[in-house]
């Protein structure tokens, strides 16, 4: 489902060009508006219509396989940490509104800042451990797991 | 070319590719490199890039320790049971141990885990997969990634990796363009982590037109993480390992939660089930070692993926297609109706245009399914990648030189595709394994491993002139013509990746040919190979996006070089319903129970291929189940 984009709600603001992981949202040079330039390099992966600020990017399932008059719309709210999807089959029989978080805390507020957590020591560097470990491997006083803790050793061949 | 040359120098670790795996990596290097230059280079935009761009409904490797559910050990048997024995343990047992810190970070970050309302566990959707709402997984970690990094370039394509000219095999940097402006980016770096991607699009797809775009992995995906290495002259591993999905038809939505939560099942044009009609024969096949009906059933031992595709492969080739999902059962609860839209729209949402363009209600009608072409990449249910040191404390000496994810070029790391024989890491082992690349990478450095490396202007100057020849001879032919894309000195990006899949397809045991090859088809295929790649020197590009098409194009050559070799090397039919050696259609074990590994020479294009040994973890309890039948069976 190639994208597309509405002639008279696109402002050429450029959202969709800076995101498309597929570099086929472009600014049309006439018309100053964004266009899909390679529809079958596109992955309805909706990076674009989730980033438009005036929901001027839409979907129209592939012409070789989707028959026309279907929609599905998307609004993507960061603050509110919600995505809310509508479906509308070409039939019109199924209508769904469907509703998910897509965060449970406010946006990048609990990324641990790196370059400021007390640097590692000598025996972590040394150890297999990694940033935050072995804690948060099982949440408790439990260390990481070795060959030798868990009773097992490597053999060459077919074994089994 | 006006095109400006940008430098950016005295860099510790290079991020080439920040999906799951660079990102994973761009975050932990901080840690143990606080006084570091960390920099990314990303093709497109951090925060909807890789394969995760568009979110994903479930975490598929998490062990579940902090709850007592799995081992480290248990997930490796599981991934070498699902490969057919064919898996690098120390690196998945590694991977393993340490992935459940990575998801209890996400949870900490914000990703909204599911919970089991009645254990307060995390909502598992099978053994290995938790379900969650994972819309901003992307967004979520280039967060992390963005915080530790000191510099991120988004749209750079990076096009080769650069080599010390002091020290033999040894890497110094990258290069590539940026796809906006066109200009040239160089990267001086002591290590270079390649968290690049595998490949959607080297075989012909089944979709035509339009559709192409709607691959099993996304289009980006362009095999980078292998052009990039291989091109270095890096070891590479199981590149024969492509692997064939079995998703739903034309959208190619997950099936996974569709089967492990929702209970579904699949049957064919009458109603039936299907699979086990085939098994016995497939025994004979592969061996009582890799299939043993009895001991699934019991044990409940996973039945590879490989081998129940053939089942499917072969009912619908004996006419009893098209092969069902029965849904209408499962979404007769509103419930779970709900979770099955959910799913793909947490992580295919084309599955869902598709099935709303085409009237399709689950409730009331069971959807088709199809097999994919195949797709070459190392996270998902196959192990293609990078030939990688492993820990120290887990490896033996064959798959051991200093750094954990090392490739065989000194101070290159790889991460997520870019690692071959560690399937099943998926999104939360690919960040996982650039974790560990990062933390190897520093220490390499710190041990003084990246001294003296030198660069010199010959190197820079040569790779700017590969980069931009796709536009220079667009330049230089396009006025012997007309108008149009018919040229006969150049073809362009898109004929290219035609001609491409067509040759792999037919060749290389794609979809049209029943996933079928042997000996002299691969042959051919080599030679057709030779001839587009002199033909890629004449690849034109009209416009930077153009230009961009000519390098994962030129990317996508090289991995499906690989694979060819690597196919052909292996003289059995070691995953049936994934590929077929038609010439050897039995797995040997006695001849290959072996990881292939190949090495391209830069200099002369040549190719040797060579046998490692499989190494397995032996332990007190195989797998529980199956011991205690075993334990029945002889009392």
């Amino acid at each position: 489902m190639p994208t597309f984009v509405y002639m008279t709600r696109c402002d050429g603001c450029g959202h969709c060009v800076d995101i498309c992981p597929s570099d086929i949202m472009h600014i049309d040079p006439t018309y100053r508006r964004a266009y899909n330039i390679e529809p079958n390099m596109c992955w309805e992966c909706y990076s674009c219509v989730k980033a438009c600020p005036h929901n001027a990017i839409d979907v129209r399932g592939y012409a070789d396989f989707a028959p026309l008059g279907h929609s599905v719309r998307v609004i993507r709210d960061e603050e509110k940490g919600v995505i809310a999807w509508r479906i509308k089959s070409r039939n019109g029989e199924t209508d769904l509104n469907l509703l998910a978080p897509i965060t449970t805390k406010p946006w990048g507020k609990h990324i641990p800042q790196l370059s400021s957590v007390p640097a590692p020591t000598q025996d972590q560097r040394d150890s297999q451990l990694l940033y935050n470990e072995p804690k948060y491997i099982r949440l408790d006083d439990g260390d990481i797991h070795t060959l030798e803790s868990n009773g097992l050793h490597m053999e060459k061949g077919v074994y089994y | 070319m006006a095109y400006k040359t940008i430098v950016e120098d005295n860099i510790d670790i290079l991020v080439a590719g920040a999906g799951l795996g660079g990102t994973g990596a761009a975050f932990e290097a901080r840690y143990w490199g606080k006084d570091k230059k960390i920099v990314i280079a990303e093709k497109a935009n951090i925060d909807r890039s890789g394969a995760v761009a568009q979110g994903l409904y479930a975490i598929n490797c998490y062990m579940g320790t902090r709850f007592g559910e799995n081992n480290p050990e248990d997930h490796v048997r599981y991934a070498r049971i699902d490969l057919m024995g064919m898996v690098r343990e120390d690196l998945l047992f590694d991977m393993a141990r340490h992935v459940d810190s990575a998801v209890h970070q996400f949870e900490e970050w914000g990703m909204p885990i599911m919970r089991n309302p009645k254990t307060g566990s995390y909502l598992r959707e099978g053994r290995w997969q938790i379900m969650i709402h994972g819309e901003s997984y992307k967004p979520l970690v280039a967060e992390a990634a963005k915080k530790s990094a000191d510099k991120v370039y988004n749209r750079i394509c990076v096009t080769h990796l650069l080599m010390d000219d002091a020290k033999e095999n040894r890497v110094a940097g990258a290069v590539g363009f940026n796809v906006r402006t066109g200009d040239y980016h160089v990267f001086k770096s002591k290590t270079v982590v390649v968290g690049a991607g595998g490949a959607s699009n080297i075989f012909k797809p089944r979709s035509v037109g339009e559709g192409a775009g709607r691959v099993w992995y996304a289009p980006w995906s362009s095999g980078s993480a292998y052009g990039l290495m291989i091109g270095a002259g890096a070891k590479m591993t199981q590149m024969e390992n492509r692997i064939v999905l079995a998703r739903f038809k034309d959208g190619y939505g997950p099936v996974g939660a569709y089967f492990l939560h929702l209970k579904t099942y699949t049957q064919n044009c009458d109603g039936e089930e299907y699979e086990s009609k085939w098994f016995p024969a497939l025994e004979k096949m592969v061996g009582k070692a890799y299939l043993d009906t009895e001991a699934s059933h019991v044990s409940h031992r996973p039945i590879p993926t490989c081998l129940r595709n053939h089942a499917f492969i072969n009912e619908v080739a004996s006419g009893k297609g098209p092969i069902h999902m029965v849904t209408m059962e499962a979404f007769q609860d509103p419930h779970l109706e709900e979770i099955g839209w959910h799913n793909f729209l947490g992580m295919t949402v084309g599955q869902a245009v598709l099935w709303a363009a085409t009237d399709v209600n689950p409730k009331y009608e069971n959807p088709e399914l199809t097999t994919s072409e195949p797709y070459v990449m190392g996270s998902h249910a196959t192990g293609c990648g990078a030939w990688c040191s492993g820990p120290e404390d887990i490896s033996p000496d064959e798959y051991f030189w200093g750094y954990n994810r090392m490739t065989t070029v000194e101070g290159l790391f790889g991460a997520g595709d870019a690692v071959g024989g560690t399937p099943h890491a998926f999104s939360s082992g690919s960040f996982t394994e650039g974790r560990l690349a990062a933390k190897a990478a520093c220490k390499y450095i710190d041990d003084g491993k990246a001294q003296g490396i030198r660069v010199s202007q010959e190197q820079i100057d040569r790779r700017k002139e590969d980069i931009y020849k796709p536009m220079e001879h667009y330049k230089i032919y396009r006025n012997e013509i007309v108008a149009g894309s018919v040229n006969p000195n150049y073809i362009n990006p898109r004929q290219g990746l035609d001609r491409l899949q067509k040759l792999m397809d037919e060749y290389a045991g794609g979809v049209t040919v029943q996933y079928m090859t042997n000996e002299k088809l691969l042959h051919i295929g080599l030679k057709k190979m030779k001839t587009l790649e002199e033909d890629l020197e004449k690849v034109a590009a009209e416009n930077v996006h153009e230009l961009l098409r000519a390098w994962e194009l030129k990317h996508r050559h090289l991995a499906s070089e690989a694979v060819i070799h690597h196919t052909l090397f292996r003289e059995e039919t070691r995953w049936p319903g994934y590929y077929y050696r038609g010439d050897h259609m039995k797995v040997d074990d006695d001849n290959w129970h072996v990881l292939t590994v190949s090495r391209r020479d830069p200099a002369s294009g040549e190719y040797t291929m060579e046998k490692a040994p499989l190494y397995h973890l032996v332990g007190d309890i195989e797998d529980k189940a199956l011991a205690e039948m075993k334990a029945n069976e002889t009392s």
